[in-house]
């Protein structure tokens, strides 16, 4: 008997498929729930409304409709920026950018060697896209940052290769930003590794109890006052003779801050880890060291790579802090092109420029991290 | 009778056999003791390898080491001062205590405004309301992605652009904003108002007693006796009666503009201002984030829950989701207080005379750099420290209590 009913049913033809309702789908139902869902919620988006179209239409008026987007050069320098000036406070004076972009990109690098931190902010940027593909998470990148930063060093530097001799002191703007983090995370990382490792050590309390020290001591300080140690104390302890550029200085200090940083991190994943694997290991017959290469760092790490990649958004933006000690950086550079005499009264474009490019950096760190994070949860939930 | 002395459970606790320590690598403890002598002993080197050179250095540079710098009188003019405070008059160690309570100015007034605008905008990308999610979304991702030191930059250029006092804009009709800084009525001081303020402190333990009282009735009777409305009526009534009672003065001092400038009132100066601001709206963006996974870390079933047994929303939320969501706040919560008051340094970089600004000024007038830079992290790892301990310690308070 239920098999007739089936049978009509199978055969019977499908009705023709309704449109929802009117007001269940489409833009003005969308807007209904999300924007005017009660009293208050209609308040709400009425007043961000206004004071939205406001700001947009003063913002566009200024940075668009009224700038000056380049002037003539005059022959006094200090009349350079008279169009500018003329409206100033109604429009934004791109201007100055198109006159300060190369200093505020690479300092005082001498101008027609400036293709090479050019082409070192690229390999920069390649390296950070190259870490970011887990197809390329195994050994072979240890080797490729390992070259490319002795490719950069050797850009940077140069003297060889037909390519002249730069001294550090003439380094400035993001290529300064992009070495003091990266180099800094570099060194740091191995550091990070093994004040973890020996924080989370039970058989040996005075290794711990360094580990701590040095990771409590650091945390609980500002970065200033390490870069002012760095600055002012580091020549005192050096021997005679010894004295070590303010730019190596700056990036021991940058290196030990992020040491701290990076191990607490890092000993998080550690503590993530299940007791089992350790167990596992052992019951194998593993050494400290076999234990530790071969079964804990690969897991333990795996799974702070978003923190981890949040943390180096941090230093990155940390960096701009040397300019506190005088060393040119991209933030510095941009102060100091706005002390310019031809271009004064002209920071607000200057600053916004700054932060649209630490914006896009960290941005684009911020959003990976947390792709990242999405893509675990969704391995360990599986 | 002998079965029960022959109870385990009875029996002390049985340990595993101590060895004897063996002077072989195949001893783990022997091998753990010779590797922390070693590292010990690479530590120890550096260190006393440093301090020799740095000793050789101090005196090849005729500096004398201590602390004895603090007792001589400092020259350096400090704008913003609490205490009173003379340049050429006052010593090194009065300079570093205005720095340090400059710090703590910032510092204390930034955790409270950050903690409320973080709350606010960590609510509101909770909001049903599209527009209201997505523009503090955006607030929340822009403000992290930028350095703290380039806003703060940013916002003293903009307090800076402010036009000069005689044409100062005006909010309402005594708050002045100009180039000199933010001029707002003052009240005058007297001692009615110090008793109405004796007089608050009472009401706060008042209300905490009348809590406690209230809170024990309900455990053993069962009703509830109205807490709010005593506690709110204790808070502002009796610091009102007092000060009636003791002739309700109340007169302002005005800013006023004389010539080129204003007299009268108080100040926020461009440089506090701009730190304040900048740190605030800083870190009210992390603030935002960890409300906001707070928030959603309490699982809907326990909104239902309480639904379910009859509270209403209000008493829902106060009850049952926030100590819960509180629980996952402190300790991130912790962290962003400690970042803001050790990032209240780089007021270095716009004037503003904190401890780091005052300590760098000694330090390089007197040339005692290790113990400027000495000064400068024993402040703030005390007041890391306070912080850790404060929160710490409410963080127990309100922890889950296991049964």
């Amino acid at each position: 008997m239920s098999t007739t009913s089936e049978v009509a049913l199978a055969t019977a033809p499908l009705p023709a498929r309704e449109r929802p309702p009117a007001g269940v789908v489409g833009p003005v139902a969308w807007g209904r729930h999300n924007l005017f869902g009660s009293i208050g919620s209609s308040v709400v988006t009425i007043v961000l409304g206004v004071l939205i179209f406001y700001f947009f239409w003063r913002f566009l008026s200024w940075g668009l409709i009224h700038a000056v987007w380049s002037v003539p050069v005059a022959a006094n320098p200090l009349e350079t920026a008279i169009p500018c000036r003329q409206v100033q406070g109604v429009g934004a004076c791109w201007a100055v950018i198109g006159d300060k972009w190369r200093f505020i990109l690479f300092g005082r690098y001498p101008y027609d060697m400036q293709w090479r931190p050019g082409l070192c902010v690229l390999l920069f940027i390649g390296l950070y896209v190259i870490s970011a593909m887990r197809r390329f998470w195994r050994k072979e990148l240890l080797y490729i940052w390992i070259a490319t930063l002795v490719v950069i060093a050797v850009l940077m530097w140069g003297g060889v290769l037909g390519m002249e001799y730069v001294a550090q002191d003439q380094w400035g703007g993001l290529p300064i930003t992009l070495i003091l983090s990266t180099f800094g995370l570099a060194f740091a990382f191995p550091l990070a590794v093994l004040v973890a490792l020996g924080r989370r050590s039970t058989q040996l309390p005075a290794v711990k109890f360094l580990c701590v020290g040095y990771v409590e001591l650091i945390r609980g300080v500002p970065l200033i006052s390490l870069l002012f140690m760095a600055s002012v104390m580091f020549p005192l302890f050096m021997p005679e003779g010894l004295n070590p550029d303010k730019l190596l200085r700056a990036q021991v200090a940058i290196i030990l801050f992020a040491g701290a940083y990076l191990a607490e991190v890092i000993r998080g994943g550690l503590q993530a880890l299940p007791k089992g694997q350790y167990e596992a290991a052992d019951a194998l017959g593993l050494s400290y060291g076999q234990k530790t290469a071969k079964i804990i760092l690969p897991q333990a790490l795996r799974l702070v790579i978003p923190p981890l990649v949040n943390t180096f958004m941090g230093f990155f933006q940390d960096t701009s802090l040397v300019l506190i000690i005088g060393i040119l950086d991209l933030l510095t550079a941009g102060k100091t092109a706005m002390a310019d005499p031809t271009w004064t009264g002209f920071s607000t474009e200057i600053y916004i420029v700054l932060a649209v490019i630490y914006f896009v950096f960290c941005y684009a760190m911020s959003s990976y991290s947390r792709g990242l994070e999405r893509q675990f949860r969704r391995a360990h939930n599986r | 009778m002998s079965g029960t002395a022959a109870d385990p459970r009875l029996l002390p606790t049985r340990q595993a056999p101590r060895r004897r320590l063996q002077l072989s690598w195949s001893d783990p403890r022997f091998r753990n003791i010779v590797w922390q002598l070693l590292v010990l002993a690479i530590v120890l080197g550096i260190l006393w390898y440093l301090v020799s050179t740095t000793r050789h250095n101090l005196a090849a540079r005729n500096i004398a080491t201590g602390f004895g710098f603090l007792d001589s009188t400092s020259g350096i003019p400090i704008g913003e001062t609490l205490i009173p405070y003379t340049s050429g008059a006052s010593t090194y160690a009065r300079a570093l205590l205005e720095g340090i309570l400059n710090t703590l100015k910032v510092a204390v007034v930034g955790v409270i405004l950050a903690t409320i605008l973080g709350t606010l905008i960590g609510v509101g990308r909770l909001s049903p309301n599209w527009l209201l999610a997505r523009l503090t979304a955006i607030y929340v991702e822009v403000l992290r992605d930028i350095p703290v030191l380039l806003q703060l930059l940013f916002w003293y250029v903009l307090l800076q652009g402010l036009p000069a006092p005689r044409q100062s804009l005006r909010l309402g009709s005594a708050v002045f904003l100009s180039n000199r800084g933010i001029k707002v009525p003052l009240l005058n001081w007297e001692t009615a108002h110090s008793l109405a303020l004796l007089a608050f402190a009472v009401a706060i333990v008042l209300s905490v007693l009348w809590a406690r009282h209230a809170h024990r009735r309900q455990d053993t009777t069962g009703e509830a006796p109205p807490v709010l409305p005593v506690v709110l009526g204790l808070l502002i009534g009796l610091p009102v009666i007092v000060w009636a009672v003791f002739g309700a003065p109340l007169t302002f001092d005005m800013p006023a503009l004389h010539g080129f400038n204003f007299t009268g009132g108080g100040t926020i100066t461009p440089e506090y201002g701009a730190l304040l601001i900048g740190l605030v709206i800083y870190t009210s963006a992390y603030i935002a984030e960890i409300v906001r996974s707070g928030i959603q870390a309490v699982p809907t079933g326990q909104w239902e829950a309480a639904q379910a047994l009859g509270l209403h929303r209000g008493r829902t939320l106060r009850l049952v989701v926030l100590p819960q969501a509180l629980r996952v706040i402190i300790p991130p919560m912790t962290s962003q207080y400690l970042n803001l008051t050790k990032n209240s340094s780089l007021a270095v970089a716009i004037g503003y005379q904190d401890i780091v600004s005052i300590a760098g000024t000694i330090l390089n007038q007197t040339g005692q750099a290790i113990e400027g830079i000495a000064i400068i992290m024993a402040v703030y790892l005390t007041i890391s420290l306070s912080i850790s301990l404060f929160m710490n310690w409410y963080n127990a308070h309100i922890a889950l209590v296991g049964r």
